[in-house]
C-alpha cells in the first residue's frame, strides 16, 4: 500500500471479496537524505513521504485491516539506487521500477509477506495474471486500460512469483478505479496520481545523481567530457555523462543548423555522441537476460510486437533465438527511433506478455 | 485474539492502583496549584504529596524533584539546563553512544551551539567502561551524561564508579534513569548523581508526566520560559493528576520492587532459556548478569527482526525490534550498532521486556510463538542455512 488510489482500491476490493488481508507499505528511501532536492515546503508527493504513509495507514484503519510499514531502505539502495546510478555512468538508461520489481517487491517483499503468513500478495499494477491450463504456465496480460498498462515494468517476473501474485486492477480503467475508490469511501479517492521514478523528485534524475555523489564525496568532474558528432568532430563539452540518454535533445547547448540528438554515450571516454534525428533509427537490437513468461521459450523466429520503452507503441518485429538461450535478436519491420541500452525490450502477442529482457 | 504484552520498556499500561487515584484527581483536584484559594491549595497539597512519594523512590529530598512532561523533557532540562547554567566559555560534555535519542539528540544540538561532545563507546557487552569516561575528561568538561539502564539491552551502567570520577573532576553527572526506576533500586545519593531523569509511563503511570531529580545546589537554568512554577525550574501550570499518578506509581514500585524484580528475572530467564533451547542459531546480545531483570535482547541468525515483530503481532504477542522511524518502519537499533554488532545482526535482533501482567503461561506461549514464527520465516530466508 503506497498510500495512493490504486493500492488502496486493491485493499478495498480484496476486503469486499471477503479475503483475509494485511496491509504493508515498503519504506524504500529516507526522504531526509539529499535535502537539496526537496522543494520549498517539504517533500509531498514523493514515495515513502510521511504523507503517503499517513494515507496508507488511514486507508487500512478505514478498512479495519492490520497494517505495517516495512523497512527496505538498505536493500533498496543496494539493489536499486546504486545499480540505477551505475547504469547511467556505464552509458545506459536504467529502469529502477523493474529492478525494484525483480529484486525487492516480487522477491524479498514477497518472501516477507509469506513469512508473516500471507500466501499471496496483491499490488495496484495495471496488469493481469492468469493460469493457462494448456501450457501449465502463469501468463501475464496487459491491463484493459492501455494508457495505464504497467506490464512493461513486470517482464522480469518468474513463474513462482506470478503464482503468488494478484493484480486486481488489471480489468479496470483508471476512471473506474477512481469511481471504486469513491464507492468504497476511501479517504484517498481524490488524491492525484503519483510521478514516475518514486525516489527522484520531479523526474530530475541528473540532479539526484549529482546530490548522491555529493553525499558520497564523489567529485562531479569525474563524469564531465566532450560532445562529438558521429564523424568525431568535437562540438562542445558536457557536465556529466549521466545527464544524457539516447534520443535526448535538451541540454546539449550546441548551436547547429539542424536539431541534434544524443545518439550514444561512451562512458569509458565520457563522450556524448550527437547527430541528426535520422541517425537515431535502428532496425535491429539485441536483448540479454531474457525472461520468458507466457511461453516457455522460442525455438524458431517468432513474430511479436516489441516495446522498447515505457511510452513506446509496440512495433512489429521478428524475434530470432541465438545459441545463448537468454539472448534474443530483434529485427523490426520498420526502424525504430532511440533504441536505448539499459531499457527493457518487452515482447507482446496481442496483449499477452511473452517475455522480455534488457537492451544491450 | 488474546494479546500478550512483552514490550514494557516501550511503555506500560496504567496500573489499577494508579487509575484509582488518577480518575478522582481529574474529577476533583481541578484547582491551579499556584492559586491561593481552597481549590488551588487542595491541588498544591496533592502535588507536594506526590513529590514526597516520588522523592522516596529516588531517596532524595522532595525539594529536589522537578515534575516535567516525561523522560525526554527531563533529559533536555538536565542537559541544556546544566550546560547553559555554566559560565560562558569553552564547554565540553561527555556522553555515550548507547544513550536514548532524548540525550543523544540534545547533545547533537549542543554541538550546533558550539559545545564539544565526546560520545564514549560501550563494550560489546553493552557496558560503559568508567576508565573511558575518565580518559574523555578535559579541563573544560562541564557535564557527564550516562544512562543508568539501557532501553534495548537492559544493561546497568556503573554509575557509582562514574560518579566518583565526576566528583574528583568537579564535573556534574546526569543519569537517564527512565529504564531503571521501578526495575532496580535507585538511590540517587548512593549513585552520587547530580541529575536523574525518570518517566511515569515506564512505571505504570500515564504518558505525559516525568520528573527530574536536581541535587540541591546544582546550577540549572530553565529551558522554557513562563511562570514561577517548580521553583523557577520548569514553568507551566502543574499537571497535578499526572504528578499524583507518578507519585502513586512510585510508591507502588517502591513497595513491590524486590519481589517483582525477582519474579520478573525468573520469568525473563525462563523465556531466554526456552528460546535458546527451542530456536536454533540464536544468541543473547549484551551482558547477561548486569542488566535489568525484565529485559532480554536476542539475535536470531538470518531473520529480519521486523518480520518477526509483525508475525508475532499477528499472533497476539507485542515485542520490539530496533527503533521506529517517523514512518513507523523499523531502523536497526543504534544501541546494537554502537556495541559493535553488524547491521544484519542488529536487524535480526528482538527485544523482549517483561512487566507486571506477564505470567509463566504467557512466557511459555511466547516461546512457542517465537519458535513457530522463526521456523516459518527461516524457511524463506536467503541468508539462513540450517546446519
Amino acid at each position: 500500500m503506497s498510500g495512493g488510489v490504486d493500492s488502496s482500491v486493491v485493499a478495498g476490493l480484496l476486503q469486499r471479496r471477503g479475503a483475509s488481508i494485511l496491509g504493508l507499505t515498503m519504506q524504500l528511501w529516507n526522504q531526509r537524505r539529499l535535502p537539496e532536492l526537496v522543494p520549498e515546503g517539504g517533500a509531498t508527493g514523493r514515495c515513502c513521504s510521511l504523507d503517503d504513509v499517513y494515507d496508507a495507514r488511514f486507508v487500512a484503519q478505514h478498512l479495519g485491516i492490520p497494517y505495517y510499514v516495512v523497512n527496505f531502505e538498505d536493500r533498496f539502495e543496494e539493489q536499486v539506487v546504486r545499480p540505477f546510478i551505475d547504469e547511467y555512468l556505464a552509458g545506459r538508461t536504467p529502469i529502477p521500477c523493474t529492478l525494484c520489481n525483480n529484486f525487492i517487491k516480487f522477491d524479498q517483499f514477497l518472501d516477507l509477506a509469506a513469512g508473516v503468513g500471507a500466501g499471496r500478495i496483491a499490488t495496484g499494477h495495471y496488469a493481469r495474471v492468469a493460469y493457462d491450463e494448456s501450457s501449465g504456465r502463469y501468463q501475464l496480460k496487459q491491463g484493459v486500460d492501455s494508457a495505464k498498462d504497467q506490464t512493461y515494468f513486470l517482464f522480469g517476473l518468474k513463474q513462482e512469483q506470478l503464482a503468488r501474485t494478484e493484480f486486481p486492477l488489471g480489468g479496470f480503467t483508471k476512471p473506474q478505479v477512481r469511481a471504486l475508490a469513491r464507492e468504497l469511501g476511501l479517504p484517498v479517492a481524490e488524491k492525484p496520481d503519483s510521478q514516475e521514478i518514486c525516489f527522484v523528485p520531479n523526474g530530475d534524475y541528473a540532479a539526484f545523481i549529482d546530490a548522491y555523489f555529493r553525499e558520497h564525496g564523489i567529485a562531479p568532474d569525474r563524469t564531465r567530457g566532450e560532445i562529438l558528432d558521429s564523424e568525431g568532430r568535437v562540438l562542445g563539452e558536457h557536465e556529466g555523462v549521466h545527464r544524457f540518454t539516447v534520443g535526448q535533445r535538451r541540454g546539449l547547448r550546441i548551436a547547429a543548423g539542424e536539431p541534434l540528438y544524443v545518439i550514444a554515450t561512451e562512458p569509458a571516454s565520457q563522450r556524448v555522441i550527437v547527430g541528426r534525428n535520422q541517425e537515431l533509427l535502428r532496425a535491429r537490437l539485441a536483448v540479454k537476460d531474457v525472461n520468458w513468461i507466457s511461453i516457455d521459450a522460442i525455438a524458431a523466429p517468432t513474430r511479436a510486437h516489441v516495446k522498447i520503452r515505457n511510452k513506446h507503441v509496440p512495433a512489429l518485429a521478428t524475434l530470432y533465438p541465438t545459441p545463448d538461450a537468454t539472448r534474443i535478436e530483434v529485427h523490426f519491420g520498420e526502424p525504430q527511433r532511440a533504441v536505448t541500452p539499459g531499457q527493457g525490450a518487452v515482447f507482446y502477442d496481442a496483449g499477452l506478455v511473452l517475455g522480455g529482457g534488457w537492451i544491450e | 485474539m488474546t494479546r500478550y504484552y512483552f514490550d514494557h520498556n516501550a511503555t506500560t499500561p496504567v496500573s489499577a492502583e494508579v487509575l484509582e487515584v488518577l480518575v478522582p484527581a481529574l474529577l476533583e483536584v481541578y484547582g491551579n496549584a499556584s492559586s491561593i484559594h481552597g481549590p488551588g491549595q487542595a491541588a498544591k497539597q496533592r502535588l507536594e504529596a506526590a513529590r514526597r512519594q516520588t522523592a522516596a523512590l529516588l531517596n532524595c529530598d522532595p525539594k529536589e524533584v522537578v515534575f516535567v512532561s516525561g523522560g525526554t523533557e527531563a533529559d533536555n532540562l538536565a542537559i541544556f539546563g546544566s550546560v547553559r547554567a555554566h559560565p560562558a566559555g569553552k564547554k565540553h560534555v561527555i556522553t555515550t553512544a548507547i544513550e536514548h535519542p532524548a540525550v543523544l539528540n540534545s547533545c547533537r544540538e549542543l554541538e550546533r551551539e558550539g559545545v564539544e561532545v565526546t560520545y564514549v563507546r560501550a563494550g560489546s557487552d553493552g557496558l560503559i567502561d568508567p576508565d573511558e569516561i575518565r580518559r574523555a575528561l578535559r579541563p573544560e568538561t562541564v557535564l557527564i551524561s550516562v544512562m543508568h539502564a539501557n532501553n534495548e539491552l537492559g544493561t546497568v551502567q556503573p554509575i557509582e564508579e562514574i560518579s566518583r570520577i565526576a566528583r574528583e573532576a568537579g564535573v556534574l553527572l546526569h543519569a537517564d534513569g527512565v529504564q531503571a526506576a521501578g526495575k532496580i533500586p535507585v538511590d540517587v545519593q548512593a549513585l552520587g548523581v547530580d541529575l536523574y531523569s525518570i518517566s511515569g509511563h515506564k512505571l505504570y503511570a500515564p504518558k505525559g508526566i516525568g520528573a527530574l531529580y536536581v541535587k540541591s545546589g546544582t546550577p540549572l537554568r530553565s529551558i522554557q520560559f513562563g511562570g514561577h512554577h517548580e521553583r523557577e525550574r520548569r514553568p507551566g501550570t502543574e499537571n497535578v493528576p499526572g504528578a499524583v499518578s507518578l507519585g502513586c506509581a512510585a510508591a507502588a514500585a517502591n513497595a513491590k520492587l524486590s519481589d517483582e524484580s525477582a519474579r520478573l528475572a525468573q520469568l525473563r530467564d525462563r523465556l531466554e532459556r526456552g528460546i535458546l533451547a527451542c530456536v536454533p542459531a540464536c544468541d543473547v546480545n549484551g551482558d547477561r548478569a548486569r542488566r535489568t531483570p525484565n529485559t532480554t535482547n536476542i539475535f536470531f541468525d538470518g531473520l529480519e527482526g521486523e518480520a518477526m515483530v509483525i508475525s508475532l503481532d499477528l499472533k497476539g504477542f507485542a515485542v520490539s525490534s530496533g527503533a521506529a522511524c517517523s514512518s513507523g518502519a523499523v531502523e536497526p537499533s543504534h544501541v546494537l550498532l554502537a556495541i559493535g554488532l553488524s547491521r544484519e545482526r542488529a536487524r535480526a535482533s528482538l527485544r523482549f521486556s517483561l512487566g507486571r501482567s506477564n505470567t509463566e503461561e504467557q512466557v511459555d506461549a511466547l516461546i512457542d510463538a517465537v519458535s513457530e514464527s522463526a521456523a516459518q520465516l527461516r524457511k524463506l530466508s536467503p541468508t539462513y542455512t540450517s546446519a
